[in-house]
């Protein structure tokens, strides 16, 4: 009897507390002035909620129909993998793209430089630049 | 006391939701959309759990391991094109 209650209160505390870390990432993506700085709120918060709350599944399955399930730890566990790589990719795709940002947004995009200059298949193409530097950085080393 | 967890989880999902929803509709670039879509299949994924805790199923779950495989392949296909030009070289 105990037991159950306190499953019950863990089931429903990682339920909230997923609700709420959800809403906050949502909410950071709505409100924030910037592609960079609203990457912050999905990528963080509502990673954390929705694992929060395939947990508390776990748990209820776990507890109520006696035998121990992994599906949702499955889930979570892929979730948790491709989140960070979804939130690499969109950072590249806005650096790329040159959104504008706020004044207090740092970070350009030298990272890109060696994927931008000397690709045929770019969405933009590079800036024009001195020919005689350029054809010396594109040079292939020996 | 479930009940109420799950009734208030519900509630801010759904206003998650809504909001990505707006994100959506009102982003100014295109990186601004595919995140706001990435966000709604991720928060689809909680309506859907806590759709199969509500009616006490185990059924929803290969859906929500379907929804969760396909959006992740969906966000870096739209996000390589975005980059590339092209989705396979």
């Amino acid at each position: 009897m105990t037991f159950t209650l306190l499953a019950e209160g863990v089931v429903a505390f990682l339920l909230v507390a997923g609700g709420v870390f959800a809403f906050t990432g949502s909410l950071g993506m709505l409100q924030f002035k910037d592609f960079f700085m609203r990457l912050h709120g999905p990528t963080k918060g509502t990673t954390l909620g929705i694992g929060c709350v395939l947990i508390a599944s776990m748990l209820y399955f776990s507890v109520t129909q006696r035998e121990f399930h992994v599906q949702e730890l499955l889930i979570t566990l892929f979730l948790f993998i491709t989140a960070p790589v979804t939130g690499h990719m969109l950072a590249k795709t806005g650096l790329h793209m040159h959104l504008r940002f706020i004044t207090g947004t740092r970070g350009s995009l030298p990272e890109l430089r060696d994927e931008d200059v000397g690709q045929s298949r770019v969405a933009r193409p590079a800036k024009a630049r001195h020919p005689w530097r350029t054809r010396r950085k594109s040079r292939l080393p020996r | 006391m479930l009940e109420t967890a799950l009734m208030i989880s519900l509630g801010l999902i759904v206003a998650a939701m809504a909001m990505n929803v707006l994100r959506l509709a009102r982003g100014p670039d295109v990186p601004d959309r595919l995140l706001a879509l990435d966000t709604l299949y991720v928060n689809s994924i909680a309506l859907i759990v806590l759709l199969g805790l509500w009616l006490n199923t185990k059924t929803y779950f290969e859906a929500a391991i379907l929804i969760a495989m396909l959006g992740f392949v969906g966000t870096m296909a739209i996000c390589r094109y975005l980059l590339r030009g092209d989705i396979i070289e």
